[in-house]
């Protein structure tokens, strides 16, 4: 592998607090050097301009739905980290919500094979039940040995009360984070959007915010009971559940969260006239939680950013809202949307905000060497410009899919190039 | 942080996808009340009073060998029947297709199932389904006329529009007066299942637009206290004797035993406080217009006495069907032949 040197880029790395003209020396797929513009040289290397540009860690995100093994019409894991790289990622979270469930060695393992063809650094979750039915612990030990970094039974709650406790437990002894749908489903059966005078007028049934609240409640009463226990909150998405986690937080339990663009970018308006790339779970909600998923990003009450990209097949969307699967993609779109909404709009500093992209996910799931361009770390490195408007465009997605509400939208700021542990992945 | 300019920006991309998608819409389609404005209702109102006067032979000649699908994906008697009756009345050719005898069953798509009709030479398709916004994706799909018969819990466009034929008889109003002030202090009282009745929210929508105000009625399962925001003009009321003393027009609606969805009703409780009997109209409504959409469950919402009695104009909103759907379909199939040739 050949050293790359990138010269004359504004390096921001928010883990060490860094924010300059530096180069930065990527050899053997680790960070070789980050010294003041100017003063690396190194005559075999890759040297690449960037003046212009900023220079950050790989982004991370914590929850993709990449769905392999099973569903390879609608993403592989070769073409969804290709969408990851091209969207400025380096390391992804896989949930297990696969055909068959990822609750075994031996798929997290398939998963994990050359032969899958991924693009930059995958760490599968796994199931937390076996085929994620809620009634019995997969192997948590062995799963943790063959790479998974976290448990979750995500598309679905860990509903039980019990079930949910020893969940806990045994993650906590295994020493993984559980990482909690929250949607109480027996208060959503047969709902397709946010509840509410919306919801009523379009005559669709409406998920409640407690459906989110009441399960963040319930889990955060047996966090308590588990001496240890990490509880993550996936793609939150309302007030209510913002204020029990940062409440469990003073109360000194390790519960996080995570909150994906759409949540605050988009509130239920977007459903507009049953547009079936405004149909995810949880819902996209009104305003106010809108709000507040923003405000609690700026107020640093929420932990990090995730996408929950979720493709799926143009026929399966084309169909009545109702019937129409949830989920949009999100890792093309997601560096774009969160500069113009959080740095642009709302005016949180840029190193900020990769922050919430980079150190910050990686702190939630204890990946370590990355999320930072510290000295001896993966040399994962996103290359961006951060003036460029561009037109993002659904049909020049890398995804198999094009599930997206974002399909034409403006972005400003554009991914130029990234690094995956030393190899570029990604080239405009 | 600055949440008014937040919420600004959002609105105004949520406004222009909202456009965007409305235009994609064919001109002559009706997917909800809330394309209609005063004048669009009057004129629809306006050409159900010429067709319904004109010579039946002269009429049959309007959409002489036009074809028409229907495409029903929910039983139905008076819906199905009336647009049938209104297409042939004007010379369309009409062809039915309902779920249980059709590719549906092998689990052929909404949008394929559209293309098909039009590849056979459909220029209008009324569709009926069990689920909301439906005719927004079959509108889309294929670019025509799709004309909504009832859509899940949303929208039921032309009964709303018969409804409010019914009511103008009633009231003595002619078509040509209506306008945003022409039914201005009459009250509507629309009781029973709001939750999942489609009927109720195409009035709702409708008629504030022309003056009226609407009171929900019911009990709070079957009627939520946020179905007062679906527009302006629109109240709730859980009293049933005190909104039939403000109106002029009752609607009762049956409970939707098909789509409750777990929801449990104590019936007899139910009929206690919201049946429409002979005793509680006489009491508190004994001018006032009795309206039922159909079908009705005789003993429950409403009783025999009260449904066939002298208020009652259940009969007369299905007559008035007929020549709503005659407008409603000349109208669709107008539309797209002016598209055509433009």
């Amino acid at each position: 592998m050949k050293p790359i040197l990138i010269r004359g880029g504004r390096v921001i790395d928010p883990a060490a607090s860094l924010d300059g003209r530096y180069d930065v020396l990527l050899v053997n797929g680790k960070v070789a050097a980050v010294e003041p513009a100017g003063k690396l040289k190194q005559k075999d290397a890759e040297a690449i301009d960037a003046a212009g540009l900023i220079v950050a860690p790989g982004l991370i995100d914590i929850h993709v739905h990449l769905r392999e093994p099973g569903q390879g019409y609608k993403e592989t894991i070769a073409s969804g980290t290709a969408a990851a790289a091209a969207g400025g990622f380096t390391t992804v979270c896989a949930m297990p919500n696969t055909i068959p469930v990822n609750d075994s060695p031996e798929i997290t393992a398939w998963m994990l094979a050359p032969e899958r063809g991924a693009a930059i650094r995958v760490f599968p979750i796994g199931a937390a039940t076996v085929g994620s039915m809620g009634e019995k612990l997969t192997d948590y030990l062995a799963l943790k040995k063959t790479g998974v970094v976290g448990v979750t039974d995500d598309g679905k709650p860990i509903l039980g009360d019990a079930i949910m406790h020893e969940t806990l437990k045994a993650a906590t002894k295994a020493g993984l984070p559980v990482i909690q749908h929250a949607e109480d489903t027996r208060m959503t059966g047969g709902c397709s959007m946010n509840a509410g005078p919306l919801a009523f007028r379009l005559g669709l049934r409406g998920m409640p915010v407690e459906a989110e609240s009441s399960l963040v409640e319930r889990d955060i009463s047996l966090v308590r009971k588990v001496k240890g226990a990490h509880l993550h909150v996936a793609h939150l998405s309302t007030k209510k559940a913002l204020d029990a986690v940062n409440a469990a937080r003073a109360e000194g339990l390790n519960v996080t969260c995570e909150v994906a663009p759409h949540h605050f970018v988009l509130n239920e308006e977007r459903v507009g006239d049953y547009d079936t790339h405004a149909k995810m779970n949880p819902p996209l909600r009104a305003e106010a939680d809108r709000l507040a998923m923003v405000a609690g990003i700026l107020e640093g009450r929420v932990d990090c950013i995730a996408t929950d990209h979720a493709p799926h097949a143009a026929h399966e969307k084309e169909q009545e809202f109702e019937r129409a699967p949830n989920g949009i993609t999100g890792l093309e779109t997601a560096l774009g949307l969160t500069l113009a909404s959080l740095h642009r709009e709302h005016g949180m500093p840029i190193d900020c905000v990769l922050a919430m992209l980079t150190s910050r996910p990686a702190q939630v799931l204890s990946l370590s060497g990355r999320g930072t361009l510290a000295v001896g770390s993966f040399a994962d490195v996103v290359l961006f410009d951060p003036e460029e408007k561009w037109a993002f465009r659904a049909q020049d997605s890398r995804s198999k899919s094009k599930n997206t509400p974002f399909d034409g939208w403006t972005m400003h700021g554009r991914v130029q190039m990234t690094i995956s542990e030393g190899r570029i992945v990604y080239r405009r | 942080m600055a949440p008014r300019k937040v919420s600004t920006a959002a609105r105004a991309r949520t406004a222009k996808s909202k456009a965007a998608s409305t235009l994609s819409l064919h001109p002559g389609a009706l997917v909800s009340v809330r394309g209609l404005t005063p004048e669009r209702t009057r004129a629809i109102l306006q050409l159900a009073d010429k067709l319904e006067t004109q010579d039946v032979f002269e009429r049959a000649k309007r959409l002489r060998k036009r074809r028409v699908a229907l495409l029903f994906y929910e039983s139905s008697t008076r819906t199905r029947t009336s647009f049938e009756l209104a297409a042939k009345s004007l010379g369309a050719d009409t062809t039915l297709v309902s779920a249980l005898s059709s590719s549906i069953e092998k689990g052929e798509s909404l949008k394929d199932t559209g293309i098909t009709l039009k590849a056979l030479g459909a220029e209008c398709i009324i569709l009926r389904s069990p689920y909301s916004g439906a005719p927004y994706l079959l509108a889309k799909s294929t670019g025509l006329p799709v004309l909504n018969a009832g859509d899940g819990m949303h929208e039921h466009p032309s009964q709303a529009l018969l409804d409010l034929r019914t009511m103008l008889r009633f009231l003595g109003i002619k078509a040509a007066r209506l306008s945003p002030t022409a039914l201005k202090g009459v009250t509507v009282t629309i009781c029973g299942d709001i939750l999942h009745s489609r009927v109720a929210r195409s009035n709702a929508l409708l008629l504030p637009t022309l003056g009226a105000q609407v009171i929900f009625c019911g009990p709070m399962p079957l009627l939520p206290d946020l179905a007062a925001n679906i527009g302006p003009g629109v109240s709730v009321e859980r009293n049933f004797e005190a909104a039939l003393r403000r109106s002029q027009i009752v609607m009762m609606l049956r409970i939707q035993a098909e789509r409750l969805a777990g929801l449990k009703i104590d019936l007899d409780d139910y009929k206690q406080h919201y049946q429409a009997n002979s005793e509680r109209v006489a009491a508190c409504a004994p001018k006032a217009l009795i309206m039922h959409p159909g079908p009705i469950i005789r003993g429950l919402e409403i009783t025999s006495e009260v449904a066939d009695g002298p208020q009652s104009a259940i009969a007369e909103q299905v007559h008035h069907g007929l020549a709503i759907r005659m407008a409603l379909l000349a109208q669709a199939l107008d539309k797209s032949k002016q598209r055509t040739r433009a």
